[in-house]
């Protein structure tokens, strides 16, 4: 009498698998298209270029999941990143810069949910703050410079292959949505997740602990986000000032075209992971087709509206 | 209103019912929560679109199918609660919606001019129409509710329970003014549960069962045992099941308890027993339990559980203390609507080892409650939203019955359910007070406060007005102690 999804009945099967099927759509049609699209290179320098977008987008899964929103990601991605590789450039070990980037993105999360906890400040605002300020903090500690990375171990962790094939990013990247979906589907926390975003009063009357909840969802968004930035700056081997920006923006529409209702409550974390590739390969598919990159925006746009658009419909 | 008809999804609500009202009547709708009469309301006033059957107006079939509709035909409802913008000022309140403007541009002197002879046909002259609403009584503002029907031309005013937050003194304004309109030739639809104002009041009844007409009959000649006959059709004792359990040892004392909604509550409750709490609405009954519960903090008194006090600042502690709140707004409070009966009842405590949940203890947990409190349903995946109101409320008492709360705290339990769900629920209550848990019942329904509870403790305006023994409480007793007194 149980199945084993939970996905409750057909309708909602078929609404899930909306964004699994636009994404099969999209790259029979992009094969169909462009005769440089289906080869194992091409496919695996899209997956690289997704990975950045979804390890964050997987972090905001569960803050949009919780019924939050976080605006502060890219900018958090630029911080850490930076700090990263200060620590390096001071003549530090790469753990030690590891750590603290790891360390410092858990913190600014945290604080986020501190925010919008014991704060009360409303998600969109809270973030909204914590990201200009931590743009304004990245780029004077940055002075507005590039700073270089000349470990060659750490560059491993963005640039390097497994089997000269496999580009860690995208290891990463798998390893780390593993991860988040046993989290979200099989401990206690992820259930409160779903409780918290589905019915705060609800969930609060049930004795989960919100506050707490709030600092957790936050602070594994500033954990990935920092991940991200340090994969960012490992791939690039410098931190840039102004990286991640907008990142915030492609991270939402990845877990929103992925099925998950931005009030919270629903969704699943596969769908993010769907949600980041149709977007990566979207890009890929329009750079491959020649259309101008004024055009692929508006493109862009309109896949986001649609897909939106057609969720709402059931 | 003729056979009309309504079923929402499996379930009818509306099985053929009639209604007819006069010019100049004040006709009481009668029946049990969940009989059908709001429905039956929601019809008229083009909120539910019937399946079947037809209204007249003058003698004309029309079609009710929207609120426009309504309002074009003259009726209008007063709902339970009041549907005015707090923040917004009287004048803007009777115009919502429906501005005086040219182009857009406010006449607000013209608005101003009409609200105050809106407001001095409801006997209002003396209010600032510029005031917020906010600032005036529940009972004023219900007087500026009905200016505004009154002020779009109502000829049909339904009032819903519309003396259950209003003082005596408030009571009595409101009546006049329904005579007076009366008199004048408006239709009053009167919907309460309370007797004593319907003889008093109204010039004839209808009654509705299970969703089913019952019949009209003119007030003057009635008794108040045939109107409770029609609307029950069997003797109370078949509605709820008896107990045989004599109450132990004192479990929960509650010391001068208090806020500043609730003064000074002291009671026992013992184990296997069941402490009725009644009061009108705004006595401060969910109040106390939001205390109790840790959601409010209390300023003084304590709370003690087996003679040692107890800190339920949190609803976690209060959980870990041994007490559950079934809350009484399920759909906001006591439910995520869209995670899974399995995911609902084990919310409070979810089976886990390490922080991973055991699935397969869950699902036997849940299984377990399923066929215990036969909670109806094919599958324990489906989201709760799915379930009837009788099932969801089962939900929330599986939920707190899978943690083995030893003092549970029910708010309206049977609030929105049918009778036969209320019957069952009267079970699980019985069955628990068997296995010794105390439980503190909140409910507005006298019969069931007066039947299922060993005493009462009744509450008027935060204050704890008397503690009766349920066995001579009659609702007399229990009504004068909740109306304060006197």
């Amino acid at each position: 009498m149980t199945n084993r999804f939970s996905f409750g009945n057909g309708a909602a099967l078929l609404q899930r698998l909306g964004s699994v099927i636009g994404l099969l759509l999209l790259l029979i049609a992009l094969s169909v298209l462009s005769p440089d699209f289906l080869n194992a290179g091409n496919l695996l320098t899209v997956l690289r270029q997704v990975s950045i977008n979804a390890l964050i987008a997987f972090g905001m899964t569960f803050v949009i999941l919780a019924g939050g929103i976080d605006l502060s990601v890219g900018a958090i991605l630029a911080f850490t990143g930076a700090i990263t590789a200060g620590v390096m450039a001071s003549g530090h070990g790469m753990l030690l810069a590891i750590g603290a980037g790891l360390g410092l993105g858990l913190l600014l999360g945290v604080i986020n949910g501190v925010l919008v906890s014991w704060g009360r400040v409303a998600p969109f605002i809270a973030t909204l703050g914590t990201m200009t300020l931590l743009r304004g903090l990245t780029l004077s500690y940055t002075q507005g410079q590039p700073i270089g990375v000349s470990n060659n171990s750490f560059a491993l962790l963005g640039d390097g292959y497994i089997a000269h094939l496999i580009p860690n990013p995208v290891v990463w990247m798998f390893g780390v949505f593993l991860l988040c979906a046993f989290l979200l589907r099989g401990t206690v926390f992820g259930r409160h997740v779903f409780a918290l975003g589905g019915n705060e009063e609800a969930a609060r009357l049930s004795g989960v602990r919100i506050n707490a909840m709030k600092l957790g969802v936050y602070g594994l968004s500033g954990l990935l986000s920092a991940f991200a930035g340090i994969v960012l700056t490992s791939r690039l081997y410098s931190a840039q000032a102004t990286a991640g920006s907008g990142y915030e923006l492609d991270a939402i529409a990845a877990v929103v075209l992925g099925g998950t209702s931005l009030a919270g409550g629903r969704g699943w974390l596969f769908g993010t992971l769907v949600g980041a590739l149709l977007i990566g390969f979207l890009n890929n598919g329009l750079n491959l087709l020649g259309v101008s990159s004024f055009y692929q925006q508006v493109v862009k746009g309109a896949v986001i509206l649609i897909a939106v658009l057609l969720d709402r419909r059931k | 209103m003729r056979g009309i008809r309504k079923a929402f999804g499996p379930v009818k609500v509306l099985e053929g019912v009639d209604f007819e009202l006069l010019p100049g009547e004040v006709h009481a709708l009668m029946g049990e929560n969940g009989a059908g009469k709001s429905t039956l309301m929601k019809v008229l006033t083009g909120v539910h679109k019937a399946d079947a059957g037809e209204i007249e107006v003058d003698g004309q079939t029309v079609s009710m199918g929207s609120t426009t509709d309504a309002e074009k035909h003259g009726i209008a409802i007063i709902h339970q609660e009041l549907n005015l913008i707090p923040h917004l000022s009287v004048t803007e309140n009777l115009f919502l919606g429906r501005e005086l403007n040219t182009l857009g541009l406010l006449h607000r002197r013209a608005m101003r001019q009409r609200a105050r002879e809106w407001l001095a046909h409801v006997g209002m002259q003396s209010i600032d129409p510029d005031l917020p609403v906010a600032r005036f009584s529940i009972g004023q503002q219900q007087m500026i509710e009905i200016a505004k029907a009154l002020g779009q031309n109502a000829r049909v005013l339904i009032m819903d329970e519309p003396t259950a937050a209003l003082s005596e003194r408030e009571t009595d304004t409101l009546f006049a003014l329904i005579r007076e309109l009366r008199s004048k030739g408006t239709g009053i639809v009167y919907v309460s549960h309370r007797m004593e104002e319907i003889f008093v009041l109204c010039d004839r009844i209808s009654v509705l069962r299970d969703g089913h007409f019952v019949g009209s009959r003119p007030i003057p000649g009635l008794s108040l045992d045939e109107v409770v006959q029609m609307m029950v059709g069997r003797s109370l004792e078949a509605r709820f099941p008896t107990r045989e359990v004599t109450p132990g040892e004192i479990l929960l004392k509650v010391e001068q308890l208090g806020d500043k909604h609730v003064h000074d509550i002291s009671f026992d409750l013992r184990a296997g027993e069941v402490l009725g709490v009644a009061g009108l609405m705004g006595a401060g009954r969910t109040e106390l339990a939001r205390l109790l519960f840790g959601l409010d903090k209390a300023t003084h008194g304590r709370v003690l559980l087996d003679g040692q006090p107890i800190h339920t600042r949190t609803p976690v502690q209060a959980i870990h203390a041994g007490l559950g709140f079934v809350t009484e707004d399920r759909k906001a409070q006591g439910l995520v609507l869209d995670l899974s009966l399995r995911e609902n009842i084990s919310l409070p405590r979810v089976p886990s080892r390490a922080g991973i949940i055991d699935r397969a203890t869950e699902k036997r947990q849940t299984q377990g409650l399923i066929e215990q409190l036969k909670i109806r349903t094919r599958d324990m995946e489906l989201p709760v939203r799915a379930l009837s109101g009788g099932n969801q409320q089962k939900v929330v008492l599986a939920k707190w019955l899978a943690l083995k709360p030893r003092v549970l705290i029910l708010d309206e339990p049977t609030r929105g359910v049918d009778v036969g769900g209320k019957a069952e629920i009267y079970q699980i209550i019985n069955q628990l007070v068997k296995n010794g848990v105390a439980i503190l019942m909140i409910s507005s329904e006298l019969p069931e406060v007066l039947a299922m509870s060993d005493r009462i403790l009744v509450m008027h305006e935060g204050h704890a007005t008397a503690l009766l023994d349920a066995a001579t409480a009659t609702q007399e007793t229990v009504m004068l102690a909740a109306t304060g007194g006197h």
